[in-house]
């Protein structure tokens, strides 16, 4: 038996703002498309299997995981991954709280930490420390044992609501 | 049901509450955030799996469905065939151009292990043991590719548990061998029968511990680029140890060590997984050579399951003899340990059983101890160091022991232990099975432990509870870790793995500094503490210290990260070479200013009086006079702004550091499921650099512990498949599952160096799953059941609960 080379088909999305048209195999995954072709390899691949939540990104605002959804699948929809959310200030208190608290070590899983977190803060509340773990049951990390994140997410929520007040 | 209440979260203590001792300078001490955290935080990060060289080809592996059988044909013509495939090499082709390895270690006696080769020539010998390889212009092609190899075998028996690889009429794991033990041990001090047959009382306990892999987000990876041209060899390689591959790579493929480079840039985790040798990466090298173009190789998670080395999987069966008072007089342990089909290269699959029969016991004194290891080959994937080697079996057997006999005694845990322990005031003294230890503060952090955890507190609400059916559990474990490794561990055995390490660093024209060190960064923050010791000891503000880790090619020779050994070996490093470079520095200046070296100091980047601290001149200003104007300093001037130091330990063979664990759990009797409550630790590992990442390092260990306790085993049938070799599958601890964790610190530095600190990164691992099957067990007493293995999954406890 023989495999046949996969056929190319068109792909049109909109990329961390800039509208990206490619030809590509209709097997690539989104996560794959990400990374290889377009070289934003902030999005991470851990499991392949939506396990690990390493290769969250956002699907039209939603965080999907890239290596479950297929590039073609992405046709038309706005996908955001952590290098356009840094590169428009989106993740900057994020940043802040997970560099002061420690809520990383060695980074492979803080993308895709970062991408869950944004969207748990996007609803605009302060959630408390059950919902934010409860919010990372899809999110592993094997360095922090996790009370770090949490600790981060918890005080840039808390910044952010303070900016609103104040 | 049972969901916490609301004192289950008291205020959580910061990481900085804990009680540090006084640093000098402002740095060392400090829980100051990592500089290069924030690089990954922008999503900055380059790991060998993001990178991509020009040419680069991609590997991808035939993989054995058996777990024992022979190779009896290998068909390649389709794969040849097929789209963007450049090459597909067999054990043959890559048998040509790198010799066999073994991984034994002469110090271990009578320790035996079969050749390896990168791909197998006749008999595969695990499930998932890679056979041919394909390369290709992507992986896909490589993937696709390989699917058209046809391998035929032949079946043959497989060893796939302990009790059918000990029978005496079991086939061998290799041809020759005259059973299928791979090491034996056995540790002796004191009269071990007098004392049990004199004891007033003797516990005991046969346990047994599920194997485990390390599961690192970014599974390995590596591009190796060789250039035939020059025959220069480049490898991007997600590991730990790059002058150990270097070393590996040269002498496997006959290159001068010279030009070979490992290259260790961002590493995704590794927690011991990503310093052994593993096929597919010697192939690789072997694969470029073939090529002549870079080729990459990242396993995939399925691949990790099967490949990655696996850890712990042992059974032991122990005892303890105490006197009528409730003190410990013996313990007699044997622990069987079933590792794979040879042992792993370089470190050997035999240091963590070992560890485990010299390590129980060690936190109690002893009149007589007996220790027998048996390392027993099986088909299934091969095991080696993992995070906290031995430690956790150690620590399970010696503290389930002691919770036994406080039950048969009638005593509380936190008693029997401050019978037993040894005293603050005995040191130096050793353990029974020949441990020197130069000070250890188990009584001070037994007592902190106490009051971190509100023991008594926790104590009058679970009796509270126990009246409403809630079964609340409270455990304890102490332990004792290995840290800053000397020769003894490896050297002594013929390994050639470094334990000392080396710094340059340099003062650069515009004043400041570049530190480069062997030691290595996974993300433990190595480069933070370094750059902190750098800027206190040589005195400059940390922000102008670049450190530089991870490449063979740009930092002096050294052993790197394992074995806790960063810190107190690659931190006393770095401090006398920033001391060296600081007196330099200074003869400089008194040349500059007709001042004498000892009447100034350099401070902040400043150099000041010794006495008063008036500023005199700036280090940039030291700079530029000794790179640009050197004609203006006094003749024979010697300004060497740049030093270079090796350190290697030379006192005690292991900086041993103690500690506790507490663990609070709730168990629901009915579904076996456990609510982790609250972890708390007590840890002294010596000097504190950076209590912000010592605690991080010690809470990512903790979990990790927690995994191994409830979650993680590697499930294999009689026929050695893996049956839950995916993340789906095979459960690890997630954030929803893990607790807040509590820590305190007691700091003993060691006077074997100047900087005192010790290791950390074991510290949360060894002794988490101990203390997490003591609570369960505390839980489940007033029912009447105990459980002997981990993980406890709800299965087991309700096993023990005699549900079915």
């Amino acid at each position: 038996m023989t495999v046949p080379a996969p056929g190319l088909v068109p792909l049109t999305l909109t990329v961390n703002g800039d509208e990206v048209a490619r030809m590509v195999p209709p097997r690539t995954t989104l996560a794959d498309f990400l990374r290889a072709e377009l070289e934003l390899t902030a999005t991470h691949v851990g499991c392949e299997m939506g396990a690990c939540g390493a290769c969250l990104v956002l699907l039209d605002g939603v965080p999907v995981h890239a290596c479950l959804v297929f590039a073609v699948q992405a046709e038309g929809q706005k996908v955001e991954t952590v290098e356009g959310l840094v590169a428009r200030g989106a993740l900057a208190r994020l940043q802040a709280a997970f560099h002061e608290r420690n809520a990383l070590q060695c980074g492979f899983c803080t993308p895709g930490m970062l991408v869950n977190a944004y969207a748990l803060l996007e609803r605009g509340d302060v959630p408390d420390r059950e919902e934010i773990r409860d919010a990372l049951s899809g999110n592993y990390c094997r360095c922090t044992g996790y009370e770090a994140i949490v600790d981060a997410i918890e005080t840039a929520a808390r910044a952010a609501q303070e900016e609103s007040v104040g | 049901m049972n969901a916490p209440l609301a004192f289950d979260r008291p205020g959580r203590p910061s990481p900085e509450g804990a009680e540090h001792a006084p640093a000098s300078g402002r740095h060392v001490g400090a829980p100051l955030p990592r500089p290069n955290a924030k690089r990954l935080l922008a999503g900055r990060g380059a790991y060998v799996s993001d990178l991509k060289l020009p040419r680069m080809l991609h590997a991808a592996f035939v993989r054995a469905p058996f777990a024992h059988a022979r190779i009896v044909r290998i068909g390649l013509d389709a794969a040849r065939a097929a789209p963007g495939v450049v090459l597909v090499a067999t054990g043959e082709d890559l048998a040509k151009l790198c010799t066999p390895w073994v991984g034994t270690l002469d110090h271990f006696k009578g320790m035996k292990s079969a050749p390896q080769l990168p791909l197998p020539l006749e008999r595969v010998t695990w499930s998932g043991q890679a056979v041919v390889a394909v390369v290709a212009e992507s992986r896909a092609a490589a993937e696709d590719a390989a699917e058209l190899v046809e391998v035929g075998y032949e079946e043959l028996p497989v060893l796939a548990d302990l009790d059918t690889a000990l029978a005496p009429d079991a086939p061998r794991i290799a041809p020759g061998f005259a059973d299928n033990i791979c090491f034996r041990s056995v540790v002796e001090t004191g009269e071990v029968d007098d004392a049990f047959a004199a004891a007033a009382h003797v516990v005991e306990a046969d346990m047994a511990f599920g194997r485990h892999t390390g599961v690192t987000l970014e599974p390995r990876a590596l591009i190796a680029d060789f250039d035939a041209s020059e025959r220069r060899l480049t490898v991007h390689h997600a590991t730990q140890t790059p002058f150990q591959f270097q070393d590996l790579y040269a002498r496997h493929y006959g290159l001068p060590e010279a030009r070979v480079r490992v290259v260790a840039p961002d590493v995704g985790g590794s927690f011991g997984i990503k310093l052994h040798v593993y096929h597919e990466d010697m192939a690789v090298i072997g694969l470029s050579m073939l090529a002549g173009r870079p080729v990459k190789y990242v396993a995939d998670r399925l691949e990790a399951f099967v490949s990655d080395i696996h850890a712990r999987d042992h059974r032991v069966r122990a005892r303890a003899a105490l006197d009528a008072n409730g003190r410990l007089i013996a313990i007699a342990a044997e622990d069987e340990t079933a590792i794979g089909p040879f042992s792993t290269y370089p470190r050997t699959s035999a240091v963590e059983g070992n560890q485990v029969i010299r390590l129980i016991g060690a936190p109690y004194r002893l009149d007589a101890y007996r220790g027998d290891l048996k390392v027993v080959f099986q088909n299934k994937t091969q095991t080696s160091q993992y995070r906290a080697v031995g430690h956790p079996i150690a620590c399970a057997v010696t503290e389930h022991l002691m919770d036994r006999a406080a039950a048969r005694l009638g005593l509380d845990p936190f008693d029997i232990r401050a019978r037993n322990l040894i005293p603050d005031d005995a040191y130096p003294c050793a353990s029974a099975t020949g441990y020197r230890f130069e000070k250890l503060s188990h009584e001070a952090c037994l007592a902190r432990l106490k009051g971190l955890m509100d023991y008594d507190r926790l104590r009058a609400e679970q009796a509270e509870l126990r009246a409403r059916g809630v079964h609340r559990g409270i455990g304890i474990a102490a332990f004792v870790e290995i840290t800053n490794p000397t020769p003894a561990f490896y050297g002594v055995g013929g390994a050639r793995i470094s334990a000392q390490d080396g710094a340059v660093i340099a003062i650069t024209p515009s004043g400041e500094v570049r530190c480069t060190i062997s030691v290595t960064e996974q993300g433990q923050g190595t480069e933070a503490i370094i750059g902190q010791i750098v800027a206190d000891y040589l005195g400059v503000p940390q922000e102008v210290v670049r450190v530089i880790t991870g490449d063979t090619e740009t930092t002096p020779h050294g052993g790197a990260t394992w074995a806790c050994r960063g810190a107190g070996i690659g931190g006393e490093t770095a401090l006398q070479a920033a001391k060296k470079l600081k007196a330099n520095v200074l003869k400089v200046a008194a040349a500059i200013l007709q001042a004498q070296p000892g009447d100034l100091d350099l401070v902040d980047g400043q150099v000041v009086a010794a006495s008063g601290g008036a500023a005199r001149l700036s280090l940039a200003e030291v700079a530029r006079i000794a790179f640009f104007r050197s004609d203006t300093l006094p003749p024979g001037t010697d300004a060497q702004l740049t030093v270079a130091h090796h350190f290697a330990p030379s006192g005690y063979p292991f900086a041993f550091t103690n500690g506790i664990h507490g663990c609070h759990v709730e168990v629901d009797a009915e579904t076996g499921l456990v609510k982790i409550l609250r972890h708390f630790v007590v840890e002294d590992c010596g000097r504190i650099i950076n209590p912000l990442l010592v605690d991080e390092q010690v809470r990512g260990g903790v979990v990790q512990g927690l995994g191994a306790a409830f979650f993680e085993e590697c499930r294999y049938d009689g026929n050695g498949q893996l049956l839950n070799g995916s993340l789906a599958d095979y459960l690890v601890p997630m954030a929803c599952e893990m607790p807040d964790i509590a820590i305190a610190h007691m700091e003993t530095p060691t006077k074997d160096t100047e900087l005192g600190a010790k290791g950390c990164g074991e510290a949360g691992t060894a002794a988490a799953s101990a203390a997490a099957l003591n609570a369960v067990n505390d839980a489940l007493a007033p029912l009447g059941a105990v459980l002997t293995q981990i993980p406890m999954t709800p299965a087991r406890i309700l096993t023990a609960l005699g549900a079915f």
